[in-house]
C-alpha cells in the first residue's frame, strides 16, 4: 500500500514539471449564483494578457454595447478570433437559469500567450447588465483549481428604464425571450418606467429598482424576484492533466 | 466534544490509513504514536458586517472534502432549512455528524450583533490537519432565510500562528418565500416565526440572497426598514491557527 501510493504522489509530482510539453486544457464551470436573472448566451475566451472586453470606466466598445443590451456575442468573438484567442461560445446552449450551472472544457492548444480568462454574458431582465469577468489569471500548474466571484456591471449604453422593449443596440428596453416574457422569472407589463440616461462608461451595476407591480406600477422589472448583489456568477477553473 | 471527535474518528479508517501511509513516504517526522496526540487548535472569528441584521449563533464545522452543507442550485437539506429559517443548529450537526466528515464542530449559543464579533475554538488531531476544511453558517435572523458564512474553505496549510481572512457573502435557502411581512421572522424586527417546513420559495434551490426590498422601498406588506438592508460581504472569518 505504502509503494502504490507513493508512486502515486511522486508521478503526480513530476507531472507538474512537464506541463509545457503538453496542451493546456482547462475545466470550467459557470455557476449563475442569483435568485432570479438569466445570463443570455455566455462568451468564454483565453486570450493574450494585452486583450480586453471592457474597463471598468471606459465607453463600451458597440460590440459589447449588442452584448449588454441584447445578448449578440457574434461581434466580441470576432474581435476575439482576431488576436487567436480560443473562444466558447454559447456553452450552455441557450439562456443560464437562476441557480443552473454548466461546465465544458477550454483548450488552448500550444498557445504560450493565452494566460488570461474572460467571461461575459448578459443579464436579463435588465436594460445593459452583463455579468464581467475580465482578463483573470489562468492557473498554470496541472491540477489547480481557481474560483472567481462575478460582478454584474452595467455597459452604459442604455438608459436603465426598466422597461421591456428592445435587444438592439441603441433601442430602449431589454428583450424578453422565454421565461422572462412569461412565468415565475417573467418582467412585468404596462410600466410607466424610470427617466434615466445612459452613463457612458462601464461601471458597476447599481442594481435594479424594481417594483410590486406586475400589470403597471413604474417598472416591469420585479423588486422581490430580479433584484441582486455582488456576485452574480462564481467561474471555476482546473487546469487538467492530459 | 469528546463525544464528537471520537465518533468522527471511528468513521474515517480508510482516510487515517491514507494518512499514515503517505506520511511513511518521506520516513521523517516522529513515530505515528506521537503523531496520533498531536492536535492542530484552530481559532474562528466571526465579525458581523452588516448595520442592522443580528446573526444567529453559528455552526462551524472543521471537516474533510466529503462534507458540503450546501451548493447553489440544489434544495437545501432540512438542516440548513431550520439554521436559515429559524436560527436552529441541531438539525444541521445531526447531518453533518452522519456524513462521518466532521473532524471537530461548535454550535454556538450566543447572538453576534451588528458590528459584534464572536470567536470560537476548535481542535482537530494533526493527522487529520492535511485533509481539514472549515464551514461557518449563520442566520440572518431579521429575512424569511437568509444565512451567511463560509463553505468549505481548505485550512490544510495554514500554519501555526498563520492566519486567512474570508469575506463571506449572504445566501437564501430557497426555503421560505421572502414576503418580509409580519410573523414570518425570528429576529427582533419582527419576533415571528422560525422554521416552517413549508417550502415556498420561488425555487426550491439555494441561490445568492438578493437582499431585502423593506417597506421604504416599496414592499408595502414588509415590516422591515431601510436599516435592514445590506450588501456584500455579510460577514469577516478570521481563521487562526494557534498549535
Amino acid at each position: 500500500m505504502n509503494k502504490v501510493l507513493c508512486s502515486l504522489v511522486t508521478a503526480g509530482a513530476l507531472s507538474l514539471g512537464s506541463t509545457s510539453a503538453f496542451s493546456a486544457e482547462y475545466d470550467i464551470t459557470v455557476v449563475n449564483l442569483t435568485r432570479g436573472i438569466h445570463f443570455t448566451p455566455l462568451l468564454v475566451a483565453a486570450h493574450n494578457e494585452s486583450t480586453s472586453l471592457f474597463s471598468a470606466g471606459s465607453t463600451a466598445s458597440s460590440n459589447l454595447q449588442a452584448m449588454a443590451e441584447g445578448g449578440d456575442i457574434s461581434g466580441l468573438a470576432t474581435d476575439l478570433n482576431s488576436v487567436s484567442a480560443t473562444v466558447v461560445e454559447n456553452p450552455a446552449s441557450g439562456l443560464l437559469a437562476p441557480g443552473a450551472s454548466t461546465s465544458f472544457q477550454l483548450n488552448t492548444g500550444q498557445s504560450t500567450t493565452s494566460t488570461r480568462l474572460s467571461v461575459v454574458s448578459m443579464m436579463l431582465p435588465t436594460n445593459d447588465g452583463f455579468i464581467g469577468l475580465s482578463s483573470a489569471t489562468l492557473p498554470t500548474t496541472v491540477g489547480q483549481r481557481m474560483v472567481f466571484n462575478v460582478n454584474a456591471y452595467d455597459a452604459g449604453t442604455e438608459a436603465n428604464n426598466e422597461l421591456r422593449g428592445s435587444g438592439a443596440p441603441g433601442q430602449a428596453g431589454f428583450p424578453t425571450p422565454g421565461p422572462v416574457a412569461s412565468g415565475t422569472y417573467a418582467a412585468g407589463t404596462g410600466g410607466t418606467g424610470f427617466s434615466a440616461t445612459a452613463e457612458g462608461f462601464v461601471h458597476i451595476h447599481r442594481g435594479v429598482l424594481g417594483d410590486t407591480n406586475s400589470t403597471g406600477g413604474v417598472s416591469d422589472i420585479s423588486s422581490t424576484v430580479h433584484r441582486w448583489l455582488n456576485p452574480v456568477a462564481r467561474v471555476i477553473v482546473t487546469l487538467r492533466a492530459n | 466534544m469528546n463525544t464528537v471527535k471520537i465518533s468522527a474518528w471511528l468513521g474515517r479508517p480508510l482516510m487515517l490509513l491514507l494518512v499514515l501511509a503517505l506520511a511513511g513516504c518521506g520516513g521523517s517526522g516522529g513515530s505515528s504514536n506521537r503523531n496520533n496526540t498531536q492536535t492542530a487548535e484552530y481559532q474562528v472569528r466571526l465579525i458581523n458586517l452588516t448595520a442592522g441584521q443580528p446573526l444567529s449563533p453559528p455552526v462551524v464545522f472543521i471537516h474533510t472534502s466529503s462534507l458540503r452543507t450546501f451548493t447553489i442550485g440544489e434544495a437545501a437539506t432540512v438542516g440548513l432549512e431550520q439554521l436559515a429559517e429559524g436560527g436552529e443548529t441541531q438539525q444541521l450537526v445531526t447531518e453533518a455528524l452522519f456524513s462521518q466528515a466532521v473532524l471537530a464542530h461548535t454550535a454556538a449559543t450566543a447572538a453576534v450583533p451588528p458590528g459584534g464579533s464572536q470567536t470560537y475554538n476548535l481542535t482537530i488531531s494533526e493527522n487529520s490537519r492535511s485533509s481539514a476544511e472549515l464551514s461557518l453558517l449563520t442566520m440572518l435572523v431579521n429575512t424569511n432565510d437568509a444565512f451567511a458564512g463560509v463553505s468549505a474553505t481548505s485550512i490544510s496549510s495554514l500554519a501555526v500562528n498563520g492566519s486567512v481572512t474570508i469575506n463571506g457573502i449572504a445566501y437564501d435557502s430557497g426555503t421560505e418565500a421572502n414576503t418580509e411581512s409580519a410573523g414570518t421572522m425570528p429576529g427582533p424586527a419582527d419576533s415571528g416565526e422560525g422554521f416552517n417546513s413549508a417550502r415556498d420559495d420561488i425555487a426550491d434551490e439555494v441561490r445568492m440572497h438578493s437582499g431585502v426590498v423593506t417597506s421604504d422601498d416599496g414592499l408595502s406588506t414588509s415590516v422591515l426598514t431601510q436599516a435592514h438592508r445590506w450588501d456584500n460581504p455579510t460577514v469577516r472569518i478570521v481563521i487562526t491557527r494557534l498549535k
